[in-house]
C-alpha cells in the first residue's frame, strides 16, 4: 500500500468498499438460494441444509461482518456529511469494525 | 555554519520532465536540526546543480516547497530528516497528482485554475470608501472560516488526494476549503454562484471523506470537515429548492 495511504480513515474507507463489494457478490447466492423455494419445499430444504455445514457457517460468520462493518461504516459516513463536524472520526471507524466483530463473533457462538 | 559529521543519508531524488524520468542517487552529509529542504539545497549546490526544485520563504508561510518525501506530501522547509528518514533512507519526489515541469518543481496551473472554477475570489459588495464591516469573531459563520482560513496553498492536500488522482476534474480539497471560508463570509455577494460551481460535477459531492487532505495538511486545516460543510450547504438548497 502507498504510503500516503497508510492512516486509519483510508482504511475505513478501503473496509467499507471492499465489503460493500463482497455483499454484492454474495446477493446472486442468496437470490439463487431463495429461488429454490420455487421448485418445492424439498428443492428449498436442500440448499438449507447445504448452509449447515461448517464451512458454510464460518463464512457466514465473514458475511455477517461484512454487513455490520458496511452497516455501522455507512452510519459513520451518513454522520460525518449530515450532522455537525466531528474530530472523532477515526473512534468512530474503529467503534464500527469492533461492534461488527462483536456481532459477528455473536452469530458464530449462537451456530456452533 | 555546523560542521558535518560523518554519517551520511542515501536520497533518492526523481529526475526527468513531463516525459518521464528516473531516480538519481545521492549520498548527502548529515546535518543538526538539517530539513528536507536542506538535503535538496545540498545536492544541488554541491552534487548536481542542474536539479531542479521550488522554494521561497523556507519557513513553513509561502507553501512552495511541498514534495513527496518517503512518499508522503509533506513542506519540505519545516521537515526534519530526522523526524521521516528510514534506515538512513530518504526518496523525495514531485507532488502527485500535478504535471512535473522538471525535477521536483511541479506546475501548479491546474491547481490554482480549481480555485478560479471554485469560485476561490472575494466578491466584496462595499467600497474602500465604506466603513469596515464589522464581524464578531463569535458569530458561528466567521468561526467555520476561521478553521479553514490558514492554508497556504502548498498542494500536500491535492497530492495526498486519492480522489484528485481517480477523477482529474475532482476540484480538490484547497479549492473546496477556500470556497467553504468564502461561503462563511457574510460579506461575499457570490454565494449562490459560489454554492452552484462547487455543487457541479467534480465538486464537494466528489469527496470520499477519506481525509488523506486532513492527515497531512502542515497547517492542521481539515478540508474534509469543510467539504462535509459544503455537502449540508449543497443538500440543504437543494432542498429549499423543491
Amino acid at each position: 500500500m502507498k504510503a500516503h495511504r497508510r492512516q486509519p480513515l483510508y482504511l475505513a474507507f478501503l473496509l467499507h468498499r471492499l465489503s460493500g463489494l463482497g455483499l454484492a457478490l454474495f446477493l446472486p447466492l442468496h437470490f439463487y438460494v431463495l429461488g429454490r423455494a420455487l421448485a418445492g419445499e424439498a428443492a428449498f430444504d436442500e440448499a438449507l441444509s447445504w448452509t449447515e455445514g461448517p464451512l458454510v457457517k464460518l463464512a457466514e460468520f465473514g458475511l455477517v461482518f461484512l454487513l455490520a462493518v458496511h452497516f455501522f461504516g455507512g452510519l459513520r459516513l451518513l454522520a460525518l456529511e449530515n450532522m455537525p463536524w466531528s474530530n472523532q472520526h477515526k473512534n468512530y471507524a474503529a467503534l464500527a469494525v469492533a461492534i461488527a466483530f462483536f456481532i459477528a463473533c455473536g452469530f458464530l457462538l449462537r451456530a456452533v | 555554519m555546523p560542521m558535518p559529521n560523518s554519517d551520511h543519508i542515501k536520497v533518492k531524488v526523481w529526475r526527468g520532465d513531463a516525459g518521464g524520468g528516473s531516480f538519481a542517487e545521492f549520498e548527502v552529509p548529515q546535518q543538526p536540526a538539517q530539513t528536507v529542504l536542506d538535503v535538496v539545497t545540498w545536492i544541488q549546490r554541491h552534487a548536481d546543480s542542474t536539479l531542479s526544485y521550488r522554494f521561497a520563504c523556507r519557513v513553513g508561510m509561502c507553501g512552495s516547497c511541498a514534495m513527496m518525501v518517503n512518499g508522503i506530501p509533506r513542506w519540505t522547509c519545516r521537515t526534519h530528516v530526522n523526524k521521516v528518514v528510514q534506515d538512513n533512507r530518504l526518496t523525495v519526489e514531485p507532488l502527485r497528482n500535478l504535471p512535473v515541469i522538471k525535477d521536483l518543481a511541479c506546475d501548479m496551473s491546474e491547481f490554482f485554475d480549481k480555485w478560479k472554477r471554485a469560485e476561490g475570489q472575494f466578491s466584496g459588495t462595499n467600497t474602500r470608501a465604506q466603513a469596515v464591516a464589522a464581524i464578531s469573531p463569535a458569530e458561528p459563520a466567521r468561526r467555520a472560516a476561521n478553521a479553514a482560513i490558514e492554508c497556504i496553498n502548498c498542494a500536500i492536500c491535492y497530492a495526498a488526494c486519492d480522489v484528485v488522482s481517480w477523477n482529474p476534474g475532482y476540484l480538490g480539497p484547497a479549492a473546496l476549503n477556500r470556497a467553504w471560508s468564502l461561503q462563511n463570509d457574510s460579506r461575499d455577494r457570490r454565494h449562490g454562484e459560489r454554492l452552484r460551481a462547487i455543487s457541479a460535477d467534480g465538486g464537494c459531492l466528489s469527496c470520499h471523506s477519506q481525509q488523506g487532505c486532513a492527515s497531512y495538511c502542515p497547517n492542521e486545516l481539515n478540508p474534509t470537515a469543510s467539504i462535509a460543510g459544503l455537502k449540508k450547504m449543497a443538500a440543504s438548497a437543494f432542498f429549499r429548492s423543491r
